[in-house]
């Protein structure tokens, strides 16, 4: 009963920790949410994108007891990594978080590229994320970076996304095949030399905004699912502990009043 | 201007063919790519497609048949929305060709931007910010997207500080010897210029 009454404590304590640092980067994250949308508007969405080189970004959380967020992110990665692996085409991972690594290391080993932990040490900002994504660029080739994450909606619930960013050369491939880019076209250019190289800019840009919002993303959805994983299992604890409480007592009961029924034989034998 | 209106005009004949759906009385189904969904029902039956961004955009309109008086703004940073869908009258954007003044029904452009100041004109209203870099993306619906890594409003900067980190990044500049080093100080020299006119001017 003692153990059981330190877990509850220690659960209704992560609740708490979790509640404080969910609210500070809740808002951090509703800010963000702004930050990608130009991007999608220009340069469209297309997860369908048919491309050789794949990347796909799965983030996940560094520390566990945060429900199923790491398994979903986990599960998406590897539906994509098999949806776009084919004859002549090539999927690799990029691995953010502890947990994402523990589970990708064991079977697809050979197609991770590049492994990142220990982001969250600090809070978040557009710096540190935009590093990152420098780094990720500079170590990675990639035709289409595919992000996967949890977006937060609400304390109980979260979406798994994906975010596509596709290279320069294919957003001009796609530009000039029509289709959904084909508005790209009819678009001017300011500043640079040439059309490739602001494209060039303008999708490292769009990879590190969305980063930084997958990522903002990512660790809210998993503050939140700590809330409601530790909320649960303080409840439980409690439940766990009511019945434990019930049955010593009523072990206690039928102890004392064995003992009684011996004492009262007992002295009627004598007597008789 | 005549050039932009006629090319306005030339587009106006060619229907809208972006993937996302803009009805503005339905929102239920999101936009989502069809075809996504599908090789990926075929691929991982037993599990549900991910979400992409385009469910959750806020849809953006269509390209209106006569110039809308108003331009439509969004002004975004990493950490905040400074302006969402704000309706103005005109804004002066910090190209790096030079300062590009946006009115409704400006031509789809793409611009980078250089540490400058950012004009908003709403009436008689102007609203200046210094803004350190970014894109400007212009639509042909007269939306205006502005993402920039840094912004502040001007009367925010203090000169006193701005001298003198323009004063260190100076010297930083002369005594530079790696290429790093040197791209590092001309880049805190432009900055802080740029920042010195923004007050001064």
């Amino acid at each position: 009963m003692k153990s059981v009454k330190n877990i509850q404590k220690i659960t209704k304590a992560m609740k708490m920790v979790a509640a404080s640092k969910l609210r500070a980067i809740q808002t951090k994250t509703e800010n963000s949410r702004g930050l990608w949308q130009p991007f999608t508007a220009l340069l469209g969405d297309l997860p369908s994108a048919d491309v050789k080189k794949n990347v796909v970004v799965a983030i996940s959380s560094d520390k566990g007891l945060c429900g199923g967020i790491n398994s979903t992110s986990v599960k998406i990665s590897k539906g994509l990594h098999k949806l776009n692996s084919g004859p002549e085409k090539e999927t690799k991972y990029v691995i953010l978080g502890e947990k994402a690594k523990a589970q990708l290391v064991r079977d697809s080993k050979k197609d991770i590229e590049l492994i990142i932990t220990e982001l969250q040490k600090n809070p978040l900002n557009y710096t540190q994320v935009s590093v990152l994504a420098d780094e990720i660029l500079k170590n990675v080739e990639y035709d289409a970076l595919r992000i996967v994450f949890n977006k937060f909606q609400s304390v109980v619930s979260f979406v798994p996304t994906v975010s596509t960013v596709l290279s320069p050369e294919i957003v001009e491939r796609e530009a000039e095949s029509g289709g959904k880019l084909g508005d790209l076209d009819s678009y001017e250019v300011e500043g640079g030399e040439t059309k490739g190289e602001i494209l060039q800019n303008l999708a490292e840009f769009q990879f590190s905004c969305t980063m930084f919002n997958a990522v903002l993303e990512n660790a809210c959805s998993e503050q939140g699912a700590r809330m409601s994983a530790m909320d649960s299992s303080s409840r439980n604890a409690g439940d766990m502990l009511d019945r434990l409480t019930l049955t010593y007592n009523r072990t206690r009961q039928a102890s004392i009043t064995t003992e009684l029924i011996e004492i009262i034989s007992g002295a009627s034998a004598l007597e008789g | 201007m005549f050039r932009q209106a006629s090319r306005l005009l030339a587009r106006t004949t060619t229907p809208w063919r972006r993937s996302r759906s803009f009805s503005s009385d339905v929102p239920a189904t999101p936009a989502q790519d069809s075809s996504f969904i599908e090789s990926w029902s075929k691929v991982i039956p037993n599990l549900d497609p991910p979400k992409t961004p385009s469910s959750f955009m806020t849809p953006r309109p269509a390209t209106p048949s006569a110039i809308p008086s108003k331009l439509t703004v969004n002004f975004v940073l990493p950490y905040a929305s400074e302006l969402s869908a704000k309706e103005v009258d005109m804004v002066i954007v910090p190209a790096t060709t030079g300062q590009m003044g946006v009115l409704p029904g400006h031509v789809p452009t793409i611009a980078e931007l250089k540490p400058g100041i950012l004009s908003v004109h709403e009436g008689n209203d102007v609203t200046k910010y210094f803004l350190s870099s970014g894109f400007a993306l212009i639509h042909a619906n007269s939306v205006a997207d502005i993402i920039a890594v840094e912004a502040v409003p001007v009367d925010r900067l203090d000169p006193a500080l701005v001298q003198k980190g323009l004063a260190d990044f100076t010297q930083k500049l002369g005594s530079a010897t790696t290429d790093l080093e040197k791209a590092e100080a001309q880049i805190g020299v432009d900055v802080h210029s740029a920042m010195n006119s923004a007050i001064t001017g």
